[in-house]
């Protein structure tokens, strides 16, 4: 895979945190690349630095060390050093649609910012109808929404709106961060049936975060699995629902909950959930897992894993895979 | 494409949601009172000349054998030691304190809350040391005493003494905001701004600030008491208005030596200064009920 | 374990109407609930946000919002009317009886005090022990028992903690540990594992589940998230905009439901075997203010007619005794 092809690429991305208590190694080198037109999924818990990741990407964070490479330009900064074209070629969605709509605009104004930060409507008739296309385009009714503020809109309709304002520039990346984490059931499949379609019409690329297991395996094309600041196992969809290796990937499988008999047979045994995240400060040394690993030996406890091609861009980081 | 007035009013009232601010505006009755009030003495004050029964006495005027008079049919608070309708200068007396008042809040309140937005967004650089040590100098000074200082340093006069005010006014407004716009500045809203190609200005400005309103609005409001009272103290020492100029404080203070046989000297100005101050004050309650987010 | 029908149950809720004032109008949300709960039986609710489950139970403790009002309805307890107790008996019920376990352990522990003296705090006034007899080296005791109950390590440590120090799961454990130490009868537990990682989750669930079997009380689970309920609880009721509209046994709703809007939910649910995503359910929920008439799902139902936009159906008889419906598609058997 070259340069060229990839959209986006990340090598050896690196970001602490220095805090009172310590310093909070919330990623720690990570590589991934994302192709034009893909879903690429981000997988894990709380202190996993998923979302760490997808902030350093998008210029909230800058990066301690490593690199962000987008459309073949170094971007490895924070997004106020960037420059001006890209911030419209890429966007977030962010996980709390209460607090990501500024609550003193009206649902226009909040879409309208983006178009008229770029300069991309000519004048104010123009604008509007863009704004109505764009809510359309979210299957929200845009005479109704116009005028109203968040507020008064409920979860799905705000992080519909979030989804509007962020293509609004026909960006080619947005990152969503657990985007329907905080939403009802039936409204997350709203949701994600529009995302899933935007992405066909516009061809968008999605750095998929979440923690839903259930949600990535219908949502992304390849997966990542993050434990603790890095990534442990790297997968295609259904190559990592299908045989999943890493130990805590198992682990993380066999606690999704399901609904029916079928897809509890799809969930490995042998690695049930124990244990707590270890702190980001002072992480394990070895392999960072090996404090909750059934299967942890010595090896495990002093050295840190490399990756191991198990088959095709399927990778997983532990020593039990070396031969 | 001209659009009718009702047309524009409603577009204006969706625009500030002033339907929903009125509503939890007016669920406390006080807060009317207290609008009712306020709006009152800001009209008296600009009508002065036409509500005054005597408008004439608010200036050089003399009428000894009327002085000193007790309040009556004729002149209804009495008349002071030179024959002046005390009610007509108490009306304009209104008008010199709101008038300070709206001077001092117009000149204290654009800077204050334009350095406290800077501070606070740009929080943990040396922008925020720099303007928020020297307001913290100019916060430590116990507010009547460096009035008082410098004042007593400039030529008394109600220009010098609105001067005076404002000079240590303003501190409070960077304070305020500088601590809405910290506890605002992680928000997500404010980062997805950045992160789309906002300029700071275009951040600060048009994003954060209209969510600082709510605090500034209450305080500005619950302010105009507070400026008055503390013009009305600098008058009281004399470093304010200067005879003939009707301000309260200077009738307070003059009217003080005939407490004993012409207490309606002192009484109806005082009560007048406790009026305006109370009726700013439930209107700023008022303002703030506003802004309180109704819980779910 | 079947609905015991023959005993009095231990909590009834009789057609519960509740509504909200606010600066639009009221806000009409409960329309009528009905719910039993017998000793030593789970019952789960299911139900999206603003369906009034978090309502619910608040009216059975008493703490709603001081804008709400009770329409109409009564909650009978073990025989006494919840809703017209005195101040004294709801007090000594909430020490005692029933306790709640809320969505967010950082919002339910008193930040500026340490562990260790909240735990005392409960247990000292949960009646289980004599106050007087209450000595600082007893409820220390009793703080140790009941943290080693909820499987925390260290909990020395922990005890001479203050919240903050600790994880979201850690804090979960706290407020069930605390419940659990006073309460007799009845625990509510409204979303508690909903802001814990998944993993741990799953722990803090099948923790409470065997500590509820091994004291025999009674529990109601509240969660939107499905598989949350389905590990834990027997019998589920499924609430939809201030009604419940099915109840059955865990099994018989996940692998039969009869309710469009039951079904429309299960189906919203990704599945691990990568079947893509549903089309949700049509339309928005209903304006409390203004609600649907009869039943108020009707505007979102492929299925609805005339009788459904007239009257709200009562339980039906669904594939078995004890699955019932609320549904007019249901009525004719």
């Amino acid at each position: 895979m070259d340069n060229d092809k990839d959209l986006l690429v990340v090598e050896n991305l690196t970001k602490h945190f220095k805090t009172s208590f310590g310093v909070v190694r919330a990623v720690d080198a990570i590589n991934f690349k994302v192709k034009p037109g893909e879903t690429f999924g981000l997988v894990g818990e709380s202190g996993s630095g998923k979302s760490t990741t997808g902030y350093v990407i998008i210029g909230i964070y800058t990066p301690t060390s490593g690199k962000i490479i987008f459309k073949g330009e170094d971007v490895s900064v924070h997004a106020k050093r960037r420059p001006k074209r890209l911030k419209r070629e890429m966007a977030i969605v962010f996980q709390d649609p209460a607090s990501s709509l500024n609550p003193t605009k009206t649902i226009k104004d909040l879409i309208e910012t983006p178009l008229r930060i770029h300069g991309l409507a000519k004048n104010r008739d123009e604008r509007s109808k863009r704004v109505v296309e764009l809510l359309e385009a979210v299957e929200l009714p845009a005479k109704d929404f116009m005028q109203r503020r968040p507020r008064d809109l409920g979860g799905g309709e705000r992080q519909a709106v979030a989804v509007a304002r962020a293509i609004a520039t026909n960006p080619s990346f947005i990152v969503l961060d657990e985007p329907t984490s905080a939403l009802d059931v039936s409204i997350q499949a709203k949701i994600m049936k529009v995302l899933m379609k935007l992405q066909q019409e516009l061809n968008l690329s999605y750095l998929f975060i979440t923690h839903d297991l259930s949600l990535m395996r219908n949502a992304a094309s390849r997966v990542a699995i993050m434990y603790l600041a890095q990534i442990v196992e790297y997968a295609p969809t259904p190559v990592f629902f299908q045989n999943p290796l890493h130990p805590y990937t198992q682990m993380l499988l066999s606690s999704v909950p399901v609904l029916t008999d079928q897809e509890e047979m799809l969930k490995p045994r042998g690695v049930p959930s124990r244990g707590e995240v270890p702190s980001a400060i002072n992480p394990p040394p070895g392999c960072r897992f090996h404090t909750r690993c059934p299967l942890a030996n010595e090896t495990c406890r002093s050295t840190a894993p490399t990756f191991v091609m198990v088959e095709p861009d399927h990778y997983v980081a532990c020593h039990l895979l070396q031969k | 494409m001209r659009i009718g007035i009702i047309e524009n009013l409603r577009n204006f009232s969706t625009r500030f949601d002033l339907k929903r601010k009125w509503y939890r505006f007016s669920r406390s009755p006080l807060s009317i009172i207290g609008l009712v009030i306020s709006v009152a003495t800001v009209i008296i004050a600009f009508a002065a000349p036409f509500v005054a029964p005597y408008p004439q006495h608010a200036s050089l005027f003399t009428d000894f054998p009327h002085a000193l008079q007790p309040p009556g049919s004729t002149y209804l608070f009495g008349t002071d030691e030179f024959g002046r309708d005390v009610l007509s200068r108490i009306i304009f007396g209104f008008r010199y304190s709101l008038m300070m008042a709206a001077v001092v809040l117009a000149l204290v309140v654009p800077p204050g809350v334009i350095l406290g937005l800077i501070a606070g967004y740009y929080r943990g650089t040396w922008i925020d040391t720099l303007i928020m040590r020297i307001a913290d100098m100019f916060i430590a000074v116990p507010p009547l005493v460096l009035a008082l200082s410098i004042a007593a340093v400039l030529t008394p006069s109600v220009f010098n003494a609105m001067m005076a005010v404002s000079l240590m006014w303003w501190p409070w407004y960077t304070r305020l905001t500088y601590n809405t716009v910290s506890a605002m500045r992680n928000e997500y809203f404010v980062q997805a701004s950045e992160v789309m190609g906002a300029s700071s200005s275009h951040t600060i400005f048009s994003e954060i600030l209209p969510n600082c309103l709510g605090p500034i609005l209450t305080k500005v409001t619950l302010d105009v008491g507070w400026v008055i009272l503390l013009g009305s103290a600098l008058s009281f020492v004399g470093l304010g208005a200067q005879p003939p100029t009707p301000d309260l404080g200077t009738m307070v203070a003059e009217g003080g030596q005939y407490l004993r046989q012409a207490w309606w000297l002192t009484i109806f100005p005082a009560m007048a200064i406790t009026l305006i101050i109370l009726a700013f004050n439930l209107l700023g309650d008022g303002i703030r009920d506003i802004f309180v987010e109704e819980a779910k | 374990m079947r609905r015991q029908s023959s005993t009095q149950p231990l909590l009834e809720v009789k057609n519960l109407r509740i509504g909200y004032k606010t600066y639009l109008g009221k806000l009409k949300v409960l329309n009528g609930v009905n719910l039993t709960v017998h000793q030593g039986e789970k019952v789960g609710i299911i139900g999206e946000s603003g369906c009034g489950k978090t309502t619910t139970m608040k009216a059975v403790l008493r703490i709603l919002a001081t804008n709400a009002t009770v329409d109409g309805g009564d909650i009978q307890f073990k025989g006494d009317d919840i809703l017209k107790m005195d101040h004294k008996r709801l007090s000594e019920m909430r020490r005692k009886s029933i306790t709640m376990i809320f969505q967010d352990p950082t919002a339910a522990l008193n930040p500026v005090f340490k562990v260790g003296d909240l735990l005392a705090d409960v247990i000292k006034f949960s009646g289980n022990i004599d106050i007087k007899a209450a000595s600082k080296k007893t409820l220390r005791q009793k703080s140790i028992e009941a943290l080693k109950e909820v499987a925390l390590p260290d909990p020395e440590r922990v005890l001479d903690s203050y919240p903050f120090q600790l994880s979201g799961g850690m804090r979960q454990r706290i407020c069930i540990a605390m419940s659990l130490s006073t309460a007799k009868d009845l625990l509510i537990a409204d979303e508690p594992t909903t802001n814990l990682d998944v993993t741990i989750q799953d722990q803090v669930l099948r923790l409470m589940k065997n500590l509820v079997e091994k004291k025999g009380l009674s529990v109601i689970l509240i969660s939107h998230a499905l598989g949350t309920i389905r590990g834990t609880v027997d019998t589920v009721y499924v609430m939809y905009a201030g009604n419940m509209i099915e109840i059955a046994e865990t099994k018989d709703l996940f692998s039969n439901p009869l309710h469009p809007y039951t079904k429309g939910l299960l189906e919203s649910v990704p599945k691990l075997s990568g079947a893509g995503f549903s089309e949700g359910i049509k339309g928005r929920v209903p304006d409390y203010i203004n609600p649907p008439p009869g039943c108020r799902f009707h505007p979102r139902c492929s299925y609805a007619y005339e009788i459904c936009r007239k009257e709200n159906p009562p339980f039906f008889d669904g594939d078995t005794n004890d699955h019932k419906v609320a549904c007019w598609l249901y009525g004719k058997r």
